[in-house]
């Protein structure tokens, strides 16, 4: 069994329900996500338009936090999640250095690297992830990739040549795939971040662990 | 980057986390900084021992001492680093061999008791013979020491401007350049000028060597990869860390080689002084630059 993730962009309407689920089901603290979603506005007015990226970790098969980890508290589990083990973590951080999507923080509360787990808990009571649940258009599309006839599997035989993942120049060989992306919402560095850039404040820069 | 570039299809981030702070602060540039002294200055005694043996043997405690300071300093900063560093045997007894951390920390642990084998011998016992020998293998540990970090920067796949061999290459000569400024401090009277002098071309070509390396980062980086060009805008123009860049390439090597050709003529050893510490300043914020740049690159 080899678990993935699937976003249809072209679905997601950047409601946020998955990043508050996600919030609320993993007791994410303050200032940290787990999954979050990204907005990039595109063109010039009156022809714009906004884009939508949902974001988390990309359970890499060659995962280079895993390779990083000095105490293997980043580990595979049997379903191909990369899981965390927060009690053997040093919080070296190494695996936020090495992790080409961002998607690793301090837990400022323990003090240890924390990240999206495919909620690995409610998978092993057979529950589909908590942001899953929480979508109300279906973009978020998990299952066994191994597996033909699931929905993740049919999705991306249905949109060949249009499924892609970020960043596939780093060689991780993520299983988190997206539908209708582009340069765009998959490639930071093809939009602008100004200071400021965020619509509801004007903090541009987080704290590591919650300290400075 | 055509939507950055092209201004009809302008594309700016609205909405998003702010972006992570400083990782690996300067807690790590010490670190790094106090290895490179830890390692060199073995480097050094052992080049000296076999080329000037007279007068290198009255440095054998004397350096000994040196590196076991400044390993220190490095494994203290190594640990107030760590989030969790009351976790730090975890590396011991739940190792992982893939990373470069471990295997990092399990030979500086073995080098820390090498040195203090070599303290016992040449304090306690006065036995040269076996100081000597035991340094042949201090040595050959030394290099793996001073290179894990590099292995270290290159397991961070997220940041391009690490690469491999270049900061294999980068390590070796931080810890050549700063062990032979080290020792030319150290030495006072016990070594003549012409033991100094060989000291000032180790420390001079190794500086060469290093700004040779940086500057075809520099120039031929962005020509090959989308996210060093990012990264290296950090350092260029107004970039927030040019003066920094900048100063720590004078200081550590441009000046130090002037000086170095400058002693030579005027076979000043006060002028080989004032460039052995200029260069052990300079590492630090070269080391420092470095170390920051790519961490200030948004990854999502």
């Amino acid at each position: 069994m080899q678990l993935g993730f699937l976003v249809d962009l072209h679905l997601c309407m950047g409601c946020k329900g998955c990043e508050i689920a996600c919030k609320v089901e993993n007791e994410v603290p303050l200032s940290t996500w787990r999954l979050r979603v990204k907005y990039v506005d595109v063109g010039s007015f009156p022809e714009t338009r906004r884009t939508f990226t949902p974001l988390r970790c990309n359970h890499c098969e060659n995962a280079p936090c895993v390779r990083i980890c000095p105490v293997s508290a980043l580990h595979y589990i049997e379903n191909g999640i990369v899981n965390i083990d927060k009690e053997r973590c040093i919080g070296c951080a190494g695996c936020v250095m090495a992790c080409p999507y961002g998607a690793i923080y301090i837990d400022p509360l323990t003090q240890t690297a924390d990240k999206c787990t495919f909620c690995a808990h409610r998978v092993a009571s057979s529950m589909m992830p908590a942001c899953v649940v929480a979508c109300p258009v279906q973009a978020n599309i998990f299952g066994d990739l191994d597996n033909p006839t699931s929905n993740i599997s049919k999705y991306i035989q249905k949109n060949q040549g249009n499924v892609q993942v970020r960043k596939p120049e780093k060689g991780t060989n993520p299983h988190h795939f997206y539908v209708n992306g582009g340069n765009v919402t998959l490639n930071p560095l093809s939009s602008h971040r100004l200071n400021g850039h965020n619509l509801f404040n004007n903090i541009t820069t987080l704290p590591i662990g919650g300290h400075h | 980057m055509v939507h950055e570039t092209i201004a009809a299809t302008n594309a700016v981030v609205t909405l998003d986390v702010a972006l992570p702070g400083i990782v690996w602060p300067w807690l790590v540039t010490v670190n790094m900084w106090a290895k490179s002294i830890g390692t060199g200055v073995i480097f050094m005694l052992f080049l000296l021992l076999k080329k000037y043996p007279e007068q290198a043997g009255k440095l054998r405690f004397q350096t000994t001492v040196v590196s076991i300071i400044f390993i220190h300093l490095f494994l203290l900063f190594t640990l107030a680093d760590l989030h969790q560093p009351f976790r730090m045997w975890h590396i011991f007894f739940f190792p992982h061999v893939t990373s470069a951390i471990t295997v990092g920390a399990w030979m500086a642990t073995a080098f820390v008791g090498l040195l203090f084998l070599l303290a016992f011998f040449s304090f306690f016992k006065k036995d040269n013979a076996a100081f000597d020998k035991t340094l042949t293998w201090v040595v050959l540990l030394a290099i793996p020491v001073t290179l894990y970090t590099a292995g270290l920067m290159s397991q961070c796949t997220a940041r391009e401007l690490w690469q491999m061999p270049t900061e294999s290459a980068q390590m070796i000569f931080a810890a050549l350049l700063s062990g032979s400024a080290f020792m030319i401090l150290l030495a006072g009277n016990k070594l003549n000028y012409e033991a100094k002098k060989t000291l000032g071309v180790v420390l001079g070509l190794s500086a060469l060597m290093s700004f040779i390396l940086y500057m075809s980062e520099y120039v031929f980086g962005p020509m090959k990869a989308e996210e060093v060009a990012a990264v290296l805008e950090y350092i260029k123009g107004d970039g927030p860390y040019t003066v920094m860049f900048w100063l720590g390439q004078w200081m550590a090597y441009l000046l130090p080689m002037l000086l170095i050709v400058l002693s030579r003529a005027s076979k000043s050893e006060n002028i080989l002084k004032l460039a052995a510490i200029l260069a052990l300043a300079g590492l630090w914020l070269v080391k420092h630059v470095w170390l920051i740049i790519p961490q200030l690159l948004p990854m999502s």
